[in-house]
């Protein structure tokens, strides 16, 4: 589905992505994981649309989207979460989820009916935040909820925006236990709905989750193949072992 | 009317080479303070009624020119060790209110001080007459003194920046603040110390311009535009960029109020030429931003990204 | 589950409030109110305070309409624009120049200054909105500028000098050159131009534009065109604004490029600051307010500016965040 060919960036002289290849398939959870400073933000920015890559091609769907602008990209089917919590801090949470909505309702040059007004926004905005558990705090401000809860805020806007895609990077960012664990469960309940291309540092969410695992480091993939594949590479054993 | 052009060609200069003394000071701040000055013209400003106070005191332009220079920077460690160095963290949006509400301060002094008149300082005798540069071209001396300060103001910078220690560390601070200051460079002294010379430029060109227009109160508030105009044509952080923008702004400015019109009437009847040649020939370097602005958002000449 | 939803549903379909919240009702609306009769009453017992007659009161309603215009792009979308005096006096240009040539209807005068307005806010917003922070902030000055050097180079409407027409924009249903009808006009604009604020800032394109000054990586993520929903923003914003320099040039019958100046950029800005941005009303407490000081201050000292200065610097210092954080804290608040 998601088809990243020899994707390469620079910095200065600093290599960020070194010759990415690889292949999302439909319906799988793919998880990438790497030490830190390996390009993973760099990574995503490019797949979601924020960095145009020196080279190489993204091709989603057969469509190559290598140098289509990150607002066209959402229209295909292709939704993000940020690792650094992207939500609406002054607006509730359902107004939060409404607008993800609204973004794929036709457009939205209608300048009189007030939004929060209009079902045909609220309800599907309710239906997500059901299926994340936030239901009972749609009329929260987001501003005034826990670490956790905006976390699923974010899951919450992607999966508003009705994609076939997801691209979650480092969801479970900033979690206790219980909150990583509610977490997991959710993005269980996703699996084979929705593709999704994973990044995380939580190993334990990424062993359960993961029908395949990509290892990115220093920019290059060094490794990919169902878990119990790379739990015993050495090549993974020695990046991560080098790291505490 | 090569003669004409010749003598708006050196006008243009002269305006150029002023908006240059002007911008430098601004990209330079900008640059590396990341500090948004809108009161930089009130420096310009400060530099022109200082000269013309302290030209009336001791009866010479000139002495006045070289005891302001160091007055302006007076005025400009004071304003940085006292206010300016405390809005670095803010917001840009916060630098320019608060410079704004600084031209107000200075606006206001100064009519207090000097009163709401323009006030005029005399050149001496041997500034005052003309030159023949070229058989037939007539050019006033003090003028051609401008162009040459200002050249040699530039032909300084170069040195200074590319050549000193000081502009070594200016140039370092530019692109990396935070290792400077880990290097154990004192970046406060720094800051302070390019803010001051930023001054010193502004009044310079203050004090260059006075005796032919006066010193007036909001004398700068314009000009900081056109100064703004510069740096952004030119690459905001670039003093090569501020150079040049500065000489393609002051160039296009002038020879397209003299000239614009005349060439307008090549084309379209003159009636129409007279009233649209002006008031496109106003407008003539916001076009020209917009142009550059649609093509290369960053400029002509950035500096090197951070 | 449908059930519930539907439960859920029914809580969380509410329009916002026009005034915010109940103790916000009442002040706002007293306000208004008192802004409306005391001109009046003044006019009609014949006192002749200056602070409370109808001429300082119209002046001041057609630089709330203008604030009001600068609030919708500045606290509701966060775009800085140093430049919204522009439109005032493109605006009253708009009365001017037709009237000088003997086109003195006022169906011709309005809609031109705000359809003049809104094609300089086009062409200069397709521009300056490709630039963001103080790129934005300083591009947005420049063509505010180009825009008084256009008006100052045009020596047939005066230049320098200014403008001055002789009779107010007809209009066939009403009589502006009565000074009290001209002041109803203006207040019913005013009051218009804030229903109209309200209603797109709570509409789908209103929360399009508030989600861009919020986040405007996460709504290009959720696949809006961030580009199209501002520029077209600051559209509906210029227009406004043309409108209140329509009202100002019928008010004063003098029209300058003065009225254009960067400086009255910085007055309208803080205007709007001071009035508490990313709210309704705000602004018009915020133009009140600058005017009344304006005019205590200056009756005390022609040195009125710099205390004003002193003030203007200080909040930037003192006030936690500068005033950029008042206006962030003020988008917060909705």
């Amino acid at each position: 589905m998601l088809d990243i060919q020899g994707l390469k960036k620079s910095f200065g002289g600093v290599v960020a992505t070194d010759s990415v290849t690889l292949g999302v398939d439909a319906g799988e959870l793919h998880a990438i994981i790497g030490p830190n400073g390996a390009g993973k933000t760099t990574l995503i920015a490019q797949l979601s649309g924020d960095l145009r890559p020196d080279a190489g091609h993204v091709v989603f769907n057969g469509r190559d989207i290598t140098t289509v602008p990150t607002h066209r990209r959402s229209h295909f089917g292709l939704a993000r979460s940020f690792q650094i919590t992207s939500v609406f801090m002054g607006l509730s949470v359902i107004d939060n989820v409404a607008l993800a909505v609204q973004a794929h309702d036709g457009h939205s040059f209608r300048f009189w009916q007030p939004a929060t007004t209009q079902a045909r926004l609220r309800k599907p905005a309710l239906e997500v935040l059901e299926k994340v558990g936030l239901a009972s705090r749609a009329g929260t401000i987001a501003s005034a909820m826990s670490h956790g809860e905006r976390r699923q805020l974010e899951i919450a806007m992607a999966l508003a925006t009705d994609p076939t895609f997801l691209l979650l990077d480092e969801p479970m960012a900033g979690m206790g236990a219980e909150e990583s664990a509610a977490m997991v469960s959710i993005l269980r309940s996703l699996k084979g709905e929705k593709t999704i291309l994973l990044v995380e540092h939580d190993m334990d969410a990424v062993f359960a989750l993961a029908d395949r695992i990509s290892v990115l480091v220093y920019g290059r993939i060094i490794a990919t193949g169902k878990p119990e594949d790379i739990r015993k590479n050495a090549d993974v054993r020695s990046a991560y072992l080098g790291e505490a | 009317m090569s003669t004409l052009f010749f003598i708006q060609f050196l006008n243009g200069l002269q305006l150029g080479v002023l908006l240059f003394l002007l911008a430098a000071g601004l990209t330079l701040v900008f640059g590396i303070m990341d500090f948004v000055n809108l009161a930089h013209g009130s420096l310009y400003m400060v530099g022109a009624f200082f000269c013309a106070t302290l030209t009336f005191w001791t009866g010479s332009f000139v002495w006045a020119v070289l005891l302001v220079i160091p007055l302006t920077a007076l005025v400009g460690l004071a304003l940085e060790m006292g206010v300016i160095r405390h809005l670095y963290q803010r917001d840009h949006l916060d630098h320019v209110l608060a410079t704004f509400g600084f031209i107000l301060i200075a606006d206001t002094l100064v009519h207090m001080i000097w009163g709401p008149q323009g006030i005029a300082i005399p050149l001496p005798e041997y500034l005052r007459g003309q030159v023949e540069i070229l058989p037939g071209v007539i050019f006033p001396t003090f003028r051609l003194v401008i162009i040459s300060c200002g050249l040699l103001v530039a032909l300084g910078l170069y040195w200074l920046i590319g050549r000193t220690r000081l502009g070594m560390l200016i140039r370092a601070g530019a692109s990396n603040r935070t290792m400077v200051s880990a290097l154990g460079i004192d970046i406060k002294t720094l800051f302070t110390a390019v803010f001051a010379l930023g001054a010193v430029l502004a009044g310079l060109a203050g004090m260059l311009i006075a005796p032919i227009t006066e010193a007036t109160i909001g004398m700068g508030n314009d000009i900081i535009i056109t100064a703004f105009v510069v740096i952004i044509v030119g690459g905001i952080g670039s003093m090569k960029g501020a150079f040049i923008g500065a000489l393609i702004i002051g160039l296009i400015d002038t020879l397209g109020r003299s000239f614009l019109d005349d060439i307008l009437k090549l084309f379209i009847p003159v009636n129409a030429a007279e009233t649209a040649g002006p008031a496109i020939s106003s407008m003539l370097i916001y076009l020209i931003m917009a142009g550059v602005l649609a093509f290369r958002p960053q400029g002509l000449f950035p500096p090197k990204v951070r | 589950m449908t059930d519930t939803i539907s439960a859920r549903l029914d809580e969380h379909l509410r329009a916002p409030d026009l005034f915010g919240s109940a103790s916000g009702r009442i002040v706002t609306l007293a306000f208004m109110v008192i802004l409306l009769c005391v001109p009046l009453a003044a006019h009609f017992l014949g006192i002749r305070l200056q602070l409370v007659s109808l001429d300082f009161i119209t002046r001041i309603l057609c630089l709330a309409i203008a604030a009001v215009s600068l609030n919708l792009i500045l606290g509701f979308g966060g775009m800085i624009s140093f430049g919204h005096a522009a439109y005032i006096g493109i605006g009253a240009y708009c009365v001017g120049i037709p009237a000088y040539h003997g086109y003195e209807s006022g169906w011709l005068h309005f809609p031109l200054a705000i359809a003049a307005s809104a094609l300089f806010a086009l062409v200069t917003g397709a521009i300056s909105l490709r630039t963001k922070g103080v790129y934005f902030i300083m591009i947005t000055m420049a063509f505010a500028q180009m825009g008084y050097y256009f008006f100052l180079s045009l020596d047939e409407y005066g230049g320098d000098d200014g403008l001055t027409i002789y009779s107010r924009s007809v209009l066939d249903i009403i009589n502006i050159e009565n000074k009290m009808v001209l002041f109803l006009l203006t207040y019913t604009c005013l009051v218009a131009s804030i229903y109209a604020v309200y209603r797109i800032v709570n509409s789908r394109f209103g929360m399009v534009v508030r989600g861009c000054q919020s986040n405007e990586t996460r709504m290009k993520a959720l696949g809006y065109n961030t580009y199209a929903y501002k520029l077209t923003a600051y559209v509906i914003a210029g227009g406004m604004c043309g409108l209140a320099g329509a009202l100002l040039g019928n008010f004063t019958t003098f029209i300058s490029p003065d009225m254009m100046g960067w400086s009255r950029s910085g007055e309208l800005m803080f205007m709007v600051i001071l009035g508490g941005t990313g709210s309704l009303f705000g602004p018009v407490f915020g133009a009140v307010t600058f005017v009344f000081i304006e005019e205590v201050l200056s009756s005390f000292t022609t040195y009125w500016a710099l205390p004003f200065g002193v003030l203007l610097v200080l909040s930037v210092l003192f006030i936690k965040g500068g005033l950029n954080g008042l206006i962030q804290r003020g988008w917060n608040r909705d």
